[in-house]
């Protein structure tokens, strides 16, 4: 039986957890409509997670638009279909890789960051500060990194892709000898307004999920510099398996008819 | 003003609060001693409302603290943290005028600024501070900072939680004198929470002993030294002989 009891610990936990994580993304959308509201720290987030994030997003996109225009036509070479490189590309980065590997990239950097920021202000007190200065730590720090990221992952997400589309144009032109005029026009006219649209909708779902994770993990960190240690590692490791499970979900919605 | 009865708390087995009774008149300074893991710190956080006791009732003005609005409940208190608790993102000034900013009442930028610096020279500290960090501070300059902070808002009840804790004896007495001094002149309800009988000999009115949970010996300030239970008279001497077991 004990085989079974562990299982069934393993199980009950698992739930417990998923019940608290509901529970605290309730709480946070909550106060998202319910003042204060502190717009400084809104800001603040708004361009530690968005404008910073841009290099990083940046050149991941580059080269991977790149390496993609090259198994593309590698792949494509054995049955003659070359040509398809362009609309493959944009259609990959479009509805897939740009908003996934946004997704992960940011959950490496912002996730990491923010819950060692928030686990640090629950060991030293800080948090404990806060709610004796009237102010409700949940408004003050969970709520301006939501909205935020969740606001600013498309709009990454978008520069992403088009970034990740020069990357396998430069590439298409510069080495696999397209037409340069050729591959714009392929790609625009393959791609359609409901690729972009499903890729920034997925990038926005991700953005609240790497928030949510950094904010839960760091609020929930346990004590000294191995608790920040670990709540740093499981707001990466949670964020980024979400990003991926609720990925599949979202293509499931979105492209499965 | 503060009136905590049959308090209880727990965590899992531990059961850290076995049925608390504390009273503390309005503009007295009570001092809170015990070992380390007797509960001073959870009491504390129990009035405040940071935790959630398991049963008890606290009343600070006769007012119930689980019925009262959260803000304008807090609003009546300052707190200095053991360790400072400083927002190292912002600013020492920002630090002080924290809640001068946010929330009903609050105050324009300049003027809060201004607020802050009066009150960091009220604890000893000039201008040219504001505008540093906390990480940038000594560990006495912190400790100052966040006395500044507690008493910004000008708050009817002040809570220390271990005051002294990792400065040298000079620095410890000049934040013991300058606890006195402040809440003397504010005419505020004191609580801390101390391990340093030097701090409980500046600070207090009245001393209560925590101990397995309860409050096991309260009374004036200058009883403790002559009062006869076992527990206080180890308590107070520092010896690793006697009820309390030096290992636990």
């Amino acid at each position: 039986m004990k085989p079974l009891a562990a299982v069934g610990r393993a199980a009950l936990a698992l739930l417990a957890v998923i019940g608290r994580v509901a529970l605290f993304a309730a709480s946070s959308l909550s106060h998202l409509v319910r003042p204060p509201f502190y717009f400084r720290e809104f800001g603040h987030a708004l361009l530690t997670i968005g404008w910073f994030s841009l290099p990083v997003v940046g050149l991941t996109t580059l080269f991977t638009g790149g390496a993609l225009a090259l198994q593309i036509y590698s792949g494509g070479s054995r049955f003659n279909a070359e040509a398809v490189v362009p609309s493959i590309v944009a259609i990959g980065m479009v509805r897939e890789l740009g908003p996934v590997l946004t997704g992960l990239m940011v959950a490496g950097r912002v996730a990491a960051a923010i819950a060692a920021e928030i686990g640090t202000m629950r060991v030293t007190e800080q948090i404990d500060a806060l709610a004796t200065l009237s102010t409700n730590p949940m408004k003050y720090l969970t709520v301006p990194r939501v909205l935020a990221a969740t606001l600013a992952l498309p709009v990454l997400a978008a520069v992403g892709d088009a970034i990740g589309i020069m990357g396998g144009y430069l590439v298409g032109v510069t080495r696999l000898d397209f037409n340069a005029a050729a591959y714009m026009t392929n790609t625009i006219d393959f791609l359609e307004t409901g690729d972009v649209v499903s890729g920034l909708v997925k990038a926005a779902v991700f953005g609240f999920i790497v928030a949510l994770m950094g904010c839960y993990h760091g609020m929930n960190s346990g004590r000294g510099a191995r608790g920040v240690g670990r709540a740093t590692t499981n707001a990466v490791v949670s964020a980024s398996i979400l990003i991926l499970a609720s990925n599949y979900l979202l293509t499931e919605l979105f492209f499965s008819a | 003003m503060i009136e905590v009865r049959g308090l209880f708390k727990r965590f899992g087995a531990n059961e850290v609060l076995r049925g608390v009774d504390v009273t503390v008149p309005k503009g007295q300074s009570l001092v809170v001693i015990g070992g380390s893991g007797t509960g001073k710190s959870i009491l504390l956080k129990c009035i405040l409302g940071l935790e959630r006791p398991d049963a008890g009732t606290i009343r600070v003005a006769g007012e119930d603290a689980r019925r009262s609005d959260r803000e304008a409940y807090l609003a009546r208190f300052g707190m200095l943290f053991q360790g400072g608790a400083l927002f190292d993102s912002m600013p020492v000034w920002q630090n002080v005028a924290f809640r001068l900013m946010r929330g009903r009442g609050r105050l324009k930028r300049a003027e809060a600024r201004s607020v802050a610096v009066d009150k960091l020279r009220r604890v000893g500290l000039g201008p040219e501070v504001a505008d540093l960090y906390p990480a940038e501070l000594s560990g006495g300059m912190q400790k100052r900072v966040g006395l500044a902070r507690a008493i910004a808002a000008e708050p009817d009840i002040i809570f220390f939680d271990e005051p002294t804790t990792g400065l040298d004896p000079i620095m410890a007495g000049v934040i013991n004198d300058l606890i006195r001094e402040i809440v003397v002149e504010m005419g505020a309800t004191a609580v801390t929470i101390t391990h340093d009988m030097s701090s409980v000999r500046a600070i207090a009115d009245r001393v209560a002993m925590l101990h397995a949970g309860k409050v096991r010996w309260e009374g004036p300030v200058d009883e403790v030294d002559s009062a006869p239970d076992p527990y206080l008279r180890q308590f107070v001497e520092g010896s690793a002989d006697g009820p309390i077991p030096a290992v636990r």
